[in-house]
Formats: C-alpha cells, structure tokens, sequence
C-alpha cells in the first residue's frame, strides 16, 4: 500500500449532514481519513457518532455536504458498495452472529467457492485453515475455529471483526466503539489490533468516547456534540488534558467542579 | 499460514471430548427423542416392527417431512410461514382444477400450480421484507385468505368443497408415478413421497452446510442486522426461504391430488403447525440462527411413529396430540440448554 502523505484521503467528509424527518442528526461535519493514520471521532451519547459512521459504512445517505473517496465524490448507496470500495466498518454490537461457528463468521458476506454449476460449494477446508492463519497472526490462538463465535469474550471478538476485515483488503477500517464494553486489559488489546491494522496501512476511523484511548492511537481528532463538530485536531497541536476538556465540555466541566467544591465546602463547614 | 500452526490446532481439538462434540449437535434432542419413542411403541404395539408398519410409518412421516424440511430452513432464518399448510391444498387445487377447465394434459396443469405457487411464497417473502412486520401476521394473512380462496373458488368453479375427478384425463398416470406410485421392495410397498423426502433432506443439508446461501441462512436468522453490515443480500435469502417453502407445498400439494384424483379444498388447515412443531422438535430455535435439516426429519419421524404407534397400539387416537405436545416441551427445553451453553460468555 503506498503512503505518500500528498496522496488523496481515502475518504474525506466535507460540510455533511443529516436529518431523520424534522430532527437534524448531523450538521457541518468534515473529516479526512489517510493511509496509515487513525482518525478519532469523539463525542458524548447522542452527539451523532453513529449517524456519521452509518454514512461512511453506506447505511445511510448524507442529505448536505460531500462524501469524496480517493478525491472523487460519490454517494454510497449500500453497505455492499461501501465495501466493494474498501470501506469495512465493525460495529460494537452487530459484528458478528453468535451462534456462527467462527470461520462461518469470519466469511460471512464474502464466503470463497470452489466447483461449478450446482455443485459450487464454500470450500470449507480454506476458510477453516485461513480463519485460524489469520487470527493467529492477530495474536488470537483458537482451539477450535467450530467453536460458536459467542462463547469468545468481547474483546476477542473485536479482534475477529477487525481481522476479517484486514484480510478482505479494507482499505480503510471503521471501528465503532470497540472499548466500550470492554475492561482495561481487554481495551489494550483492541488498541493493540488497531494500531497493527494502521501499520499495515490502513485508513482508521476510530468512534469513541473515551479521549484516553483515542489519544494513545489518534493522528487526528474529531470533537462532535449535538451533531455539530466543535473540533478538528491534529495530533501535534493539541495535548490528552485539552482534548478531555473539551470532549467534556470546556466551560460545562469548569462550572461542574465549582458547584461540586462548593457543595463539598458546605459539607466540611457542617461538620 | 504454516502447517505447524494449524497441527497444533488440531492436537488440541483432539483433546475436545466426542460427548462434547455430540451435544453441539442440533438433532441430539431428536434422534434421542425418536430413540425413545421407538423402543416405547415396540414394547407397547406388537406390530411396529412389521415392515408394513415401517412403511406406513415412514410414508406418514414424509408427508409431513416434505413441509418440515423448507419449513425448518425458513425457521433458521429466522421467519415462520403459517401458510405451509393450506397453501399445500392451494397447490393441490390449482393444479387439479386448472387441468380440468382447460381440458389439458395434467403435467401443464402441476406446471401451472408450480408458478402459483412459488409466486405465494413470493409473496409472502416479498410482503415480509417490504412491510417488515412480524411474518407471524403476514403469513397468518396469507393464511386465511389462502383457506378463503380454496373454498371459494372450489366453490365457485365445481359447486361443491371438492374437485373433479381428474382421473381419466391425459397424463394421469404417469403424474401418479412420479408423486404418488408405491416402490414395492422385498415385498413391502414404499410410497414414493419417501424418496422425495430424503432428496429434499439431502439437498437442504447440502445447501445449508456446504453452501454460500446456507451460510446466509443461518446469518439472517442469527442477526439479520450484523449479516447486512457485512454484505449478505438479506431481502433475497428471506423471499428464497419462503419459495423454498411454496416448492416443498407443491410437492406435497400434487401427492394430495395424485394419490386420489380429487381435493377436498377445506384440507390442510392445522398442518403448518405440525411442520413447525417437526422442525423444533428437531433442533430449531424458535428464535433461527440454529438448526438442520436432518433434525425436521427426525422430528417428522417421530410425528410418524407416535401417529401410527398410537394406531398399532390399538389406544384412542386422541392420545396422539397429548405426546405430541410433550415431545415439543421436552425437545424446546432442551434446544433453550443448548442456545445457553452456545451463548455461554455473552
């Protein structure tokens, strides 16, 4: 994969938005996603993270703005197509079915074939080997590859999701909330598969709450809230303290500690 | 992707316990449920084992595992069809009253019933996508207006609630043959319908296993929201169920007419339960995402031997439906173990 920095963003959002009938999910949202860099969208419960995930993984159509992939605009009528152009997004809850066998799910959507005619079949023995080949180099090592995908933990299922999607050949690499049901050790390991997807390459758009694990991986941040964007970042111009202030809220934070101090004051005067 | 990687995968599935590896198994629930209901009926009705009473069983069990099969496939995915059973005398009278308006040859009214048929399924698949409501509803529409036309039109066109006889027109009897002829081996009589059934066991157990649209089965039936994330065609897998399904009515729906020569047209009525009730004794969840095709014909086979044990053993046939109901019980209990221990860690 070339990795020219003035090469053309694999996707780039300019000025989009989105209505669901008279309510307006998504206003003036721009964002660029490269090759070999992790773009975060941050953003508190309601703030249209996934209202633009929906856009860029073909769920959804934006109703203003521009979607461009590799510098050509476009409009993506399906996820199919999304995905057709390298566009692979793993949602936090839907990514996978959990009583698939897991090499079922790895393929799932893309299920290589061999023979001709009625007897075209799922060659079964490659998905069987490529699924756990794969997931090994992931890190992940299986006992079973027919064990049902839901007995694995939260945070081995991500990584499936994530792996799968690298070895279809995503070119760039959606990951909706991957740590947010997740413990501490767990997050590390998702982070870990993030950034290994990155090195390959990979355009990452990472959605997320939580500025800390943004930082650790971002290139770039992009701040929403009431599906409007209050901040675009570059990695350099801005430090984790800043971006925890205004992913809270800035001035809302600083008013919040006064009130608390205050009551705290109160409490030790009474006591 | 070195072998050594995936050797030592395998020394440790090895150290996976066969018993394990049986209980993952979706029929376990029915094959031992048929088990017991067979060694009960051989202890209690002196002539089960007879191999006439196999055949009458077994063809029991097929007019009944025809449905189940597409039916169980359809669950999997996830929808139910209320229709199956009335839409397998729709079948039965299209074919049946088409051929005699037209005076044609038979086999260009069973063609006719085909495309009749298959479009129903259609239309159910097509109606369930389009309105996504629950296919409870849409299929307990097509239902009752299904159960209204048979009558009405039989009705209308033959002035009586059944068809002419179609007995002596062109084609008959080679129709016969093929959906209702008796394969007579080692002296017993096979119904012909037992074969269908087998090769359409075959068929969806390839399909369901070895195929791309099997794994979309099971895919939509799982979570329909995460296999459209990831590319599988949802819309077209549920509409090819419900044909499926109108595929399997239409087999059965020409065995009903060809092993008579007339339809009686208030006929099937409470039949899609029974399929239902196959499949889910099988290993179907009611929820989908789980089942095989092997177990809806299992479960048939236990339809078959306690409606014809019940006869052997020379008791009141209304038993019939009291193990009918405490097959069900048992095997969902058993299937609901299964789907936990499957979803153990979620």
């Amino acid at each position: 994969m070339t990795q020219t920095p003035a090469a053309e963003a694999l996707v780039e959002l300019s000025g989009v938005s989105k209505n669901y009938g008279n309510v307006r999910a998504l206003e003036g949202v721009s964002l660029e996603v490269r090759a070999g860099e992790i773009t975060c969208v941050l953003g508190d419960n309601g703030a249209g993270k996934s209202t633009l995930i929906k856009i860029i993984a073909g769920l959804h159509q934006h109703d203003g703005g521009t979607l461009s992939l590799d510098g050509a605009e476009t409009r993506l009528a399906s996820p199919r197509e999304a995905l057709d152009r390298g566009i692979a997004t793993v949602y936090q809850d839907l990514a996978v079915v959990p009583l698939m066998p897991v090499w079922r799910n790895f393929f799932l959507g893309s299920e290589p074939r061999k023979g001709a005619g009625p007897f075209k079949r799922m060659d079964v023995d490659h998905m069987r080997r490529t699924t756990h080949a794969e997931l090994l180099r992931m890190g992940i090592d299986l006992r079973d590859v027919d064990q049902p995908i839901g007995t694995l933990s939260g945070g081995e299922r991500q990584c499936v999701a994530i792996a799968r999607a690298v070895h279809f050949g995503a070119k760039v690499l959606v990951l909706d909330e991957p740590t947010a049901a997740l413990g501490v050790k767990q997050s590390g390991v998702v982070l870990k598969y993030v950034a290994a997807a990155r090195d390959q390459g990979l355009g990452v758009v990472l959605i997320t709450h939580n500025p800390h694990h943004a930082y650790l991986v971002g290139d770039r941040f992009v701040l929403l809230k009431r599906g409007t964007m209050v901040g675009n970042h570059e990695r350099e111009d801005i430090t984790l303290d800043e971006l925890t202030t205004q992913m809270a809220g800035g001035t809302e934070l600083d008013d919040l500690r006064h009130e608390l101090q205050r009551t705290q004051g109160r409490g030790d005067r009474r006591a | 992707m070195s072998t050594t990687q995936v050797k030592e995968a395998d020394e440790r599935i090895l150290r996976t316990s066969p018993l394990r590896k049986l209980l993952g198994r979706p029929e376990l629930g029915s094959v031992v449920g048929a088990i017991a209901v067979f060694v009960f009926f051989v202890f209690f009705a002196d002539s089960f084992l007879r191999a006439s009473s196999l055949s009458t069983v077994l063809y029991a069990a097929s007019t009944i595992g025809i449905m189940a099969v597409p039916v169980a496939l359809l669950m999997i995915g996830g929808e139910f069809d209320l229709s199956a059973g009335v839409m397998v005398t729709s079948s039965a009278l299209v074919s049946s009253m088409f051929s005699y308006q037209a005076t044609a040859n038979v086999w260009v009214g069973v063609g006719v019933s085909l495309l009749v048929t298959l479009a129903i399924g259609a239309f159910n698949g097509f109606m369930l996508t389009r309105t996504k409501l629950p296919s409870f509803i849409i299929t307990l529409g097509t239902f009752l207006m299904l159960t209204g036309l048979n009558l009405g039109f039989t009705k209308l066109i033959d002035g009586t609630v059944s068809t002419k006889s179609i007995a002596d027109m062109e084609g008959f009897p080679s129709a016969r043959d093929v959906f209702a002829s008796t394969v007579t081996v080692a002296g017993v009589g096979f119904k012909v319908t037992i074969l269908w059934w087998l090769a359409l066991v075959a068929v969806a157990s390839w399909i369901l296993l070895r195929t791309r649209a099997g794994n979309w089965i099971f895919a939509v039936g799982g979570n329909k929201d995460a296999a459209r994330a990831v590319g599988v065609p949802v819309t077209r897998t549920k509409i090819g169920l419900y044909m499926g399904v109108a595929l399997g009515a239409w087999i059965a729906g020409q065995h009903l007419l060809f092993s008579y020569d007339v339809v009686q047209s208030g006929e099937g009525v409470g039949n899609e339960l029974i399929y239902i009730i196959a499949a889910v004794i099988g290993g179907c969840l009611i929820t989908g995402g789980y089942g095989s095709a092997v177990g809806s014909a299992v479960g048939a086979l236990i339809f078959g031997m306690t409606s014809k044990g019940i006869v052997f053993a020379e008791w009141n046939p209304d038993w019939f439906k009291f193990f009918l109901g405490a097959m069900l019980l048992l095997a969902t209990l058993l299937n609901a173990w299964v789907r936990k221990r499957a979803e153990a860690t979620k």
